[in-house]
């Protein structure tokens, strides 16, 4: 691993001693924008950041109370991310992870620490503009103490050619009083192939919530597996999920909440919205094994409602111009 | 046909499932003109509105409706907005993460920053504290309502249907209401008010009552007011909603045949 404390990245200087390393800079700074990111952002001191392309840890940026150490491996690189005890961060930790080539493999392992009482965003871009055969591969371990808060908020931006698999594995574990919110957005440029597995244990008074947004076409591949265990008395969770599908796209959403404690209250909203030949399905497993909990579902799948279409409709949009402000507004 | 008459439905008649909903509706509505429709519930106040926007389920089997001379029975929703006729719904839709001043902007034909404030204003609503919100499930009944209307009044139409914009907990007052029509009326947009509340009549210049499906009656505001608050509660109570019975339906054929009510 190595310490990145106390050597903030100075770009000016790194391009004059190494030119390769600025080329590959810049192109991740470029992609970063593609995929939603301010890249200015990345350079300002006040903001803790990493920029890793490949296997490669291009900068790191590091704030009071936030560590990030990183290992470069064949594949890809290990990262171990902490949070100090009662640190409160004011601007989210901006992580860019991503490929500019067409080809290869990518492989990011995360760990979250986040100390009691200590409270954190993160902002991750994952960008890869070129995408023709490639795999992002993410395992990430998330440790929310008690009464600590992250929340991470990821956007992905894979090019126009959906040559792409992304198979992105989460375990969290979130503490007495603790709470961690997820949001994963995959709205712009194709899919390709994506499987998200998420899993989440929550002892008392822990809250988790998880959104997950993507917009499928031509003949993209969307899974979700989201497994949240309401382990502890008055522990909640929400696994939300809005997709929308066109063309030959499949999303395929399997959630699971599980009330194991008194108070425990769990709740699955799942939205799906299919056009042309695509296909959507929803799969809740809703388990209780107190009589003391709650779990509820509910689930939209299938076209844009008559309503709704007719409404915008009525503004002077056709058909196909108010289908698309309805999927972009659920998807924002 | 007349020059200012924006509006004509000649003999249109509408089956949905179960139920003749509109029975031979004749209306006309001229231009710029403050035109309330009064009706019980169930009378068909609301599929005439739906049938006029041209919505699904509400395609006429006999019958045609003109807007400004030319014939729209068969045009799409969009076609006839694009002709300047609007709709604002009873129960209006939903849009999550739509933001409301987007919202606004989509029917504006130059939309601005200025022009969305003045239409939030129009209906009592704080810009700073709607544009930026969702038109989503988090706003009550009466904020969705008042968002539609300043929708409808944005996009400045040659006609506005505004299907009970009235009913309901925390919606517009009569007088705002008024207010607001006046504005329309003045910047050139013909209103059809549907309501059940006669006073709502006091701002039209013209009123009409449908009963059964039908306009059984159309005059002066005051003279169609009057005949609903004394002849058409009896109505309510006996026949209720619709699908209706045959008592019903043998009342309303005398209604709508020698435009006769009973009671």
């Amino acid at each position: 691993m190595t310490n990145h404390a106390g050597i903030p990245f100075k770009p000016s200087v790194l391009q004059e001693q190494n030119p390769a390393w600025a080329q590959e800079f810049e192109a991740m700074l470029r992609a970063y924008e593609q995929a939603g990111g301010k890249a200015s952002v990345l350079q300002m001191p006040r903001v803790a950041s990493a920029v890793i392309s490949a296997n490669r840890v291009l900068a790191v940026n590091l704030i009071a109370g936030v560590d990030i150490q990183t290992e470069e491996m064949e594949r890809g690189v290990r990262a171990h991310i902490t949070v100090a005890p009662g640190t409160k961060v004011d601007y989210p930790v901006h992580l860019c992870f991503g490929m500019t080539a067409e080809e290869g493999v990518q492989e990011i392992l995360p760990v979250f620490e986040i100390g009691a009482g200590a409270e954190i965003g993160f902002l991750a871009h994952c960008t890869f503009p070129n995408a023709v055969d490639l795999k992002h591969i993410m395992d990430a371990r998330i440790h929310v103490h008690p009464n600590g808060t992250m929340r991470y908020s990821e956007a992905h931006y894979h090019g126009p050619h959906g040559g792409i698999e992304v198979l992105p594995t989460t375990h969290a574990q979130v503490d007495e009083g603790g709470r961690l919110e997820v949001e994963f957005n995959l709205i712009h440029g194709r899919v390709g192939r994506m499987e998200i597995q998420f899993e989440a244990d929550v002892a008392a008074w822990g809250v988790v919530e998880l959104v997950s947004k993507a917009y499928g076409s031509g003949d993209d591949e969307i899974v979700v597996h989201e497994v949240v265990r309401l382990n502890g008395e008055g522990a909640r969770g929400l696994a939300k999920t809005r997709a929308a599908v066109r063309d030959r796209a499949v999303s395929s959403v399997y959630t699971t909440a599980e009330g194991n404690a008194p108070g425990a209250v769990g709740h699955m909203d799942c939205t799906e919205i299919v056009r042309g030949e695509a296909m959507a399905r929803n799969v809740p497993t809703v388990v209780v094994r107190d009589d003391q909990a709650r779990v509820t579902h509910e689930a939209a799948i299938g076209s844009v409602g008559k309503r709704e279409l007719e409404t915008l409709m009525a503004r002077g949009l056709d058909e196909d111009e108010a289908v698309d402000i309805i999927i972009r507004g659920m998807l924002r | 046909m007349r020059e200012d008459v924006l509006l004509t439905v000649e003999g249109v008649w509408v089956q949905r499932p179960g139920a003749e909903v509109l029975r031979g509706v004749n209306l006309t509505v001229r231009r710029g003109e403050l035109h309330i429709l009064l009706g019980l519930n169930g009378s068909g106040k609301s599929s005439l509105a739906l049938t006029l926007m041209g919505a699904s389920g509400y395609l006429p089997e006999r019958g045609r409706i003109l807007f400004d001379g030319k014939d729209i029975t068969h045009c799409s929703v969009t076609e006839r907005a694009r002709l300047g006729l609007t709709l604002a719904w009873q129960e209006p839709a939903r849009f999550e993460g739509l933001p409301v001043a987007d919202y606004l902007a989509l029917g504006m034909e130059n939309p601005s920053r200025e022009r969305i404030e003045e239409a939030l204003t129009m209906v009592a609503l704080s810009p700073g504290a709607y544009m930026g919100r969702s038109v989503d499930s988090a706003l009550s009944g009466g904020e969705r309502k008042r968002i539609e209307l300043a929708a409808v009044y944005g996009m400045r139409p040659r006609l506005a249907v505004l299907d009970e914009p009235d009913s309901g907990i925390d919606v517009l007052g009569i007088e705002e209401i008024a207010d607001l029509l006046r504005r329309m009326s003045r910047e050139g947009t013909a209103v059809l008010l549907i309501t059940h509340r006669e006073e709502m009549a006091d701002v039209a210049d013209t009123a009409s009552l449908m009963c059964g499906g039908a306009v059984i009656n159309t005059g002066t505001a005051a003279e169609v007011r009057e005949y609903f608050a004394q002849r058409c509660r009896p109505h309510g109570d006996r026949l209720g909603s619709q699908p209706w019975g045959e008592e019903a339906n043998g009342m309303y054929r005398r209604v709508v045949s020698e435009g006769v009510c009973d009671d």
